[in-house]
C-alpha cells in the first residue's frame, strides 16, 4: 500500500487550490496538490472577463468602496447569502488583487485623459484622472452600481492562474498531477486525506493529511451544455457527500449564463456586454430595455437569463436547426477595442462559428455556467460537520453567492477564498488538535474499498453503458432542471434520476479493459458519482417551493423570505440510498447588516418575513444614530455586524484608496 | 453554421500506442464518422471514443481554445485539436500525438512535466526582494502601454505547439525552446522582476538558450496565439549580446 504523508493535502490546482498552497506553505507547513491536469490548465484560466475589487481608480468607479461591493453582492445573492462572508470577502478583495499585481499579472490599468466607450448604445468620453493614471483599472459587469471589475485584456483567469502557479513553482510547492481523488479517508468525523488514482498508471496512493481541501471548482458537466471544462464533473462534491459525514449547500442554485455560443456553449464574456455590447432577436430588435428600463443588457446575470428565454418563448428567437437563439452585438464596440479588449471573444468567434464579430452578430443563449451550491463550509472554509475536511472556491458554498453570483465575483472569490482558508487551516495545522490519529488498517480499509469497486468496473459483464446513463443524466438536467423550473418536471427528473442512479450500480466498462491510463473507466466511476451531484440539484430544486435568485420556478414565483429564507443542505449517510437527506439551515435575519430587500428587476414578488421589517428598522436607527455621533463608515458597519475579528490578524486592515486613508 | 448539405464521411486515421501495454506496438488505427455541422476534433474525437473505442485517449480540458491541452498533430502540424473545424480539413485526417513530449498513451501527452521543468530553470516568476508586499497599500503604478506590452506575452498558454515545430530543439534536447525565451522576454520587460542583464544572461545567454536557436522559425508559423516569437527571440539575442559586451 502506498501512503504519502503531508500536512496540507489540496485536492485540485485551480487558482483558489494553489492560493491555498502557498498560503500554507508561506506559513511553514508541507502541501501537495492533486491535480487531473497540468494546473495552468485548470479552469480558472477560462474566466475572461474580471475580478471584482472595489478599488475606485477609474472614473466610474470613483466613490466604490468595500460597503458598495457587499452591498451589490447581496442583493445579486437575492439575500440567499451569508453576510459575514460576503463582508469578508469584499474587504479582502482589493487585498486579493493587489497581491497578484505584485506576482505579476499584467492588469490592464488607467491611461490620464480623454477616451471614448459604448453606454446604453451612445458613444461617450470619459475623463481619467491624473492621479489615478497606472493604477488599475475595470469595466462594468452586470448587477453592480460602480465599474468594478478588474481584468487583464479578456484573459484575465489565465493571467491569474499563470502568475498563481508560478508562485508555486517559486514555493516549491509539490504538485502531483493527473491524480484524481476518489474518496476521503477519514475517521470518527475528522477528515484524513484521501485514496487518490493515477490517470496514467491507475495505481491508488494513500495521501494522508492533517487537513484535506476540495477545490475542485463547479459541477456544471451534470448538464448537457454548459461553458465548464470538462473536468469540471463536481466529483470534489462527491466525495465530500460520499463520505456520509460531510454536507453540501444550496446544491440546487445553479448559474445560467446569457451568453454562451450556439451550439457548442462556449463563453463569451460579460465583458462584451459590460463594455457596451447589446442583446437583439430576430428582428434584429434591442428588447432588453422593454423588461429591464434601467439595468438593460447589464441586469444581474439570472435575470437576463430568464429575459432572454421569456422574449424567445414569445418567438422572437432565431431559429436554427440547435434551437432558438439571440444575438449578442458588438459590432459597434469597433474593430480596434475587439482586438484590444476581447480578443479571446473574437478568436472564438472565428474558431468555432467562422464570423468576424467587429462586423457579424453572434448567435448566443443562455447556457449553464457557475454552480453556487457546493461543500458546505463555515466562514473558515471547513466543512460544518467533517472536521479536517476545508473547501473553497466554486468548490465549496461558503456561502457568498447565496442564489446568484456576480459576473466578477467567482475567480475574485478563488483567490480571496484561497488566502483566508489557507491561514485558518494554517492556524488548525499549529494545534494539537491536528495530530493525526489514524490507524493503517483503517486507511487499508479505504484503499481496499476503492480497488475493489474498480475491479468491479472492469470486470462486470452484461452490464449498463456508462456514458448512456450520463448522457440521459445531461438532458434531464438541462430540459428539467434549468433556467425555469416547475414541480412537475423536478419530481419527473428526481424520479428518473434516481432509477439512473440504481442502474449506475451495474456498469460494466465495455472493450477497455486497462488499469493504466482507461478513459472508459474514469467515465464508469465519475458517471456514478455525477448522478448523486445531480440528485442533489434537482432534489433540492424540487422542495425549494419558491423563486430565489438563479432558482426560478414558475409554479411558485414569489421569493418567499417567510418560508425559504433557509439553506438547503444535502448529505448522503448511507451508501445504499437513493435520494439524497435534505434539511434546512435557517437565514438569521437578526444578524443581517443589510435586511431582505427588492433587487430591483421586474415586479417585487416578495413574500417578506415578519421579522424584516424589526431589523430594517434596528438597522436605519442605528445608522442614523451613529452618523449623527459623526461615526465613520466602518465604525457603523461595526455596529451593525462585526467581522473584522473573524478574519486573520494580517488581513484586518484597511484598505486604501485614492482620496481614501492614503 | 445554418447550410444543410449531404454530410461527409471522415476518415480519421490515428496514431495509436498504449506505452502501459507491453504487447502494444505503435500503430495507425482509421475510424470512419459522419461530419456534423460546426464539428470539431474535440466533436469527432469524443464520437469515436463513445461509440468506436472506449480506450482512446486524447487530452481535452477548455475544449475553447483558452488551456493549450489538446495539442496535436493534425496532418503533421501541431495545432489545438479542439477549434479546429473538421470543415477546413480534407475528409481523411490523420491525427498524431505532439512529438518530443512523454507519452500517455494515443494522443494524449505529459505536457505538464516538460513545461513545469521550464518554468522551473527560468525561474518565471517576479524576483523581487526590495519591495516588501503590503497588502493594504495602493498597488504600484504601471504605465499602461507596457501593461498591454507584457499581457501580449503572458498570453502563452504552454500548448507545446512551438516544441514540436522547432528544429533546434531536434537536435539539442536542453533548448529552451520558443515557449522558454518568450517566457524570458516577458519577465525580461516586466519592471516588477529586478533581475538584471547579467542574471537573464547567466541562464540564457548560450547555445540552449538564446543563442541555440538556429532561426527556423517554425515556431511562429504554428504558435496558436500568434505571440510575436521572432522579434521576442531576435530581441533577446541583442538584449543578452549587449549584456556579454558589458
Amino acid at each position: 500500500m502506498k501512503i504519502i504523508y503531508t500536512d496540507v493535502l489540496i485536492i485540485g490546482g485551480g487558482l483558489a487550490g494553489l492560493r491555498v498552497a502557498t498560503g500554507v506553505k508561506e506559513r511553514g507547513h508541507d502541501a501537495v496538490v492533486l491535480t487531473l491536469v497540468p494546473p495552468k490548465r485548470s479552469h480558472s484560466a477560462a474566466a475572461q472577463g474580471g475580478m471584482q475589487a472595489s478599488l475606485a481608480n477609474s472614473k466610474m468607479g470613483e466613490g466604490d468602496n468595500e460597503d458598495v461591493h457587499f452591498s451589490d453582492t447581496i442583493k445579486g445573492s437575492d439575500w440567499g447569502a451569508d453576510q459575514m462572508v460576503a463582508r469578508m470577502f469584499t474587504h479582502c478583495a482589493p487585498k486579493a488583487i493587489r497581491e497578484l499585481a505584485h506576482w505579476g499579472v499584467p492588469w490592464s490599468r488607467v491611461k490620464k485623459g480623454n477616451r471614448t466607450a459604448i453606454i446604453n448604445a451612445k458613444k461617450v468620453t470619459i475623463t481619467e484622472k491624473e492621479d489615478a493614471h497606472g493604477l488599475i483599472t475595470a469595466r462594468d459587469f452586470g448587477g453592480t452600481k460602480k465599474w468594478r471589475t478588474c481584468y487583464t485584456s479578456d484573459g484575465t483567469g489565465h493571467s491569474m492562474l499563470f502568475a498563481m502557479d508560478n508562485k508555486a513553482h517559486e514555493d516549491k510547492v509539490e504538485i502531483h498531477e493527473r491524480q484524481e481523488a476518489i474518496a476521503l479517508i477519514h475517521n470518527n468525523g475528522r477528515c484524513y486525506g484521501a485514496v487518490s488514482r493515477n490517470l496514467m498508471t491507475g495505481e491508488l496512493t494513500a495521501y494522508i493529511s492533517k487537513a484535506t481541501t476540495i477545490a475542485t471548482g463547479g459541477y456544471g458537466r451534470i448538464y448537457s451544455v454548459s461553458t465548464n471544462a470538462v473536468i469540471c464533473e463536481g466529483i470534489g462534491q462527491a466525495i465530500a457527500l460520499e463520505s456520509g459525514v460531510a454536507t453540501l449547500g444550496n446544491m440546487e442554485a445553479i448559474q445560467f449564463h446569457p451568453t454562451a455560443i450556439v451550439p457548442v456553449g462556449i463563453l463569451t464574456t460579460e465583458g462584451c456586454r459590460g463594455d457596451g455590447g447589446l442583446l437583439l432577436d430576430k428582428d434584429g430588435y434591442r428588447f432588453m430595455p422593454d423588461y429591464e428600463p434601467d439595468k438593460k443588457e447589464l441586469a444581474s446575470r439570472d435575470v437576463v437569463s430568464r429575459r432572454m428565454t421569456e422574449h424567445m418563448r414569445k418567438g422572437k428567437g432565431v431559429k436554427s436547426r440547435y434551437g432558438d437563439h439571440l444575438w449578442l452585438d458588438i459590432t459597434i464596440l469597433g474593430r480596434e477595442h475587439i482586438e484590444k479588449n476581447l480578443r479571446e471573444v473574437k478568436e472564438i468567434c472565428e474558431s468555432f462559428l467562422g464570423i468576424d464579430p467587429a462586423v457579424d452578430w453572434i448567435p448566443v443563449r443562455p447556457t449553464q455556467h457557475y454552480s453556487m451550491g457546493g461543500i458546505r463550509t463555515k466562514y473558515t472554509g471547513e466543512s460544518q460537520t467533517l472536521k479536517g475536511l476545508y473547501s473553497c472556491g466554486e468548490a465549496a458554498c461558503w456561502d457568498m453567492h447565496g442564489f446568484n453570483r456576480l459576473g466578477g465575483n467567482s475567480v475574485s472569490e478563488t483567490v480571496v477564498g484561497g488566502m483566508l482558508v489557507a491561514e485558518y487551516i494554517s492556524d488548525f495545522c499549529d494545534s494539537k488538535d491536528s495530530d493525526i490519529k489514524i490507524h493503517s488498517s483503517t486507511i487499508e480499509k479505504f484503499m481496499k474499498k476503492e480497488q475493489d469497486k474498480i475491479d468491479e468496473l472492469l470486470s462486470n459483464e452484461n452490464g449498463e453503458d456508462a456514458y448512456k446513463l450520463r448522457r440521459r443524466m445531461e438532458e434531464i438536467m438541462m430540459e428539467d432542471v434549468g433556467i425555469f423550473r416547475n414541480g412537475n418536471d423536478l419530481k419527473k427528473a428526481v424520479d428518473e434520476l434516481e432509477e439512473l442512479l440504481k442502474r449506475s450500480k451495474n456498469i460494466e466498462v465495455f472493450r477497455s479493459k486497462s488499469k493504466a491510463a482507461n478513459p472508459a473507466l474514469v467515465n464508469a466511476y465519475r458517471t456514478q458519482k455525477m448522478l448523486k451531484v445531480a440528485l442533489t440539484v434537482a432534489q433540492g430544486a424540487y422542495l425549494r417551493t419558491e423563486s430565489r435568485g438563479a432558482h426560478s420556478r414558475e409554479d411558485y414565483p414569489k421569493r418567499d423570505d417567510a418560508n425559504w429564507l433557509k439553506r438547503t443542505i444535502t448529505s448522503w449517510e448511507d451508501e445504499n440510498q437513493t435520494l439524497p437527506t435534505v434539511t434546512y439551515e435557517e437565514i438569521d435575519i437578526s444578524t443581517m447588516e443589510l435586511p431582505p430587500g427588492f433587487r430591483g428587476y421586474g415586479k417585487d414578488l416578495t413574500e417578506h418575513h415578519k421579522y424584516t421589517k424589526v431589523r430594517q428598522e434596528i438597522v436605519d436607527d442605528k445608522i442614523k444614530e451613529l452618523q449623527e455621533k459623526g461615526a465613520s463608515r466602518f465604525e457603523i458597519q461595526d455596529a451593525l455586524m462585526p467581522f473584522i475579528d473573524k478574519l486573520p490578524k494580517k488581513y484586518r486592515g484597511i484598505n486604501e484608496r485614492l482620496g481614501e486613508n492614503v | 453554421m445554418n447550410k444543410d448539405t449531404n454530410p461527409r464521411e471522415l476518415t480519421i486515421n490515428i496514431l495509436r500506442f498504449d506505452p502501459h501495454d507491453e504487447n502494444d506496438f505503435p500503430h495507425m488505427e482509421s475510424f470512419k464518422i459522419q461530419e456534423a455541422d460546426g464539428m470539431t476534433l474535440f466533436v469527432a474525437l469524443n464520437e469515436i471514443r463513445e461509440h468506436h473505442d472506449n480506450s482512446l485517449k486524447f487530452d481535452f480540458v477548455c475544449r475553447a481554445g483558452i488551456c493549450g491541452s489538446c495539442s496535436m498533430l493534425v496532418n503533421g502540424r501541431p495545432t489545438l485539436a479542439c477549434r479546429t473545424l473538421t470543415a477546413k480539413l480534407d475528409a481523411n485526417i490523420t491525427l498524431a500525438p505532439l512529438p518530443l513530449f512523454e507519452l500517455i498513451g494515443d494522443l494524449s501527452i505529459y505536457t505538464g512535466k516538460w513545461m513545469r521543468g521550464l518554468n522551473e530553470r527560468l525561474e518565471t516568476w517576479i524576483h523581487d526582494k526590495e519591495n516588501e508586499l503590503e497588502v493594504d497599500k495602493l498597488e504600484e503604478r504601471m504605465e499602461p502601454e507596457l501593461a498591454d506590452e507584457i499581457y501580449e506575452l503572458d498570453r502563452c498558454v504552454e500548448c507545446g505547439c512551438c516544441v514540436a515545430g522547432c528544429g533546434t530543439i531536434q537536435m539539442k534536447p536542453d533548448f529552451v525552446g520558443a515557449v522558454g525565451l518568450n517566457k524570458v522576454a516577458r519577465y525580461h520587460l516586466d519592471p516588477r522582476d529586478k533581475r538584471t542583464d547579467e542574471e537573464f544572461y547567466e541562464m540564457v545567454g548560450d547555445e540552449d538558450g538564446v543563442f541555440g536557436c538556429m532561426t527556423l522559425l517554425g515556431c511562429e508559423d504554428v504558435c496558436p496565439k500568434d505571440l510575436p516569437l521572432q522579434s521576442k527571440i531576435a530581441y533577446m539575442r541583442r538584449m543578452m549580446i549587449k549584456a556579454a559586451m558589458k
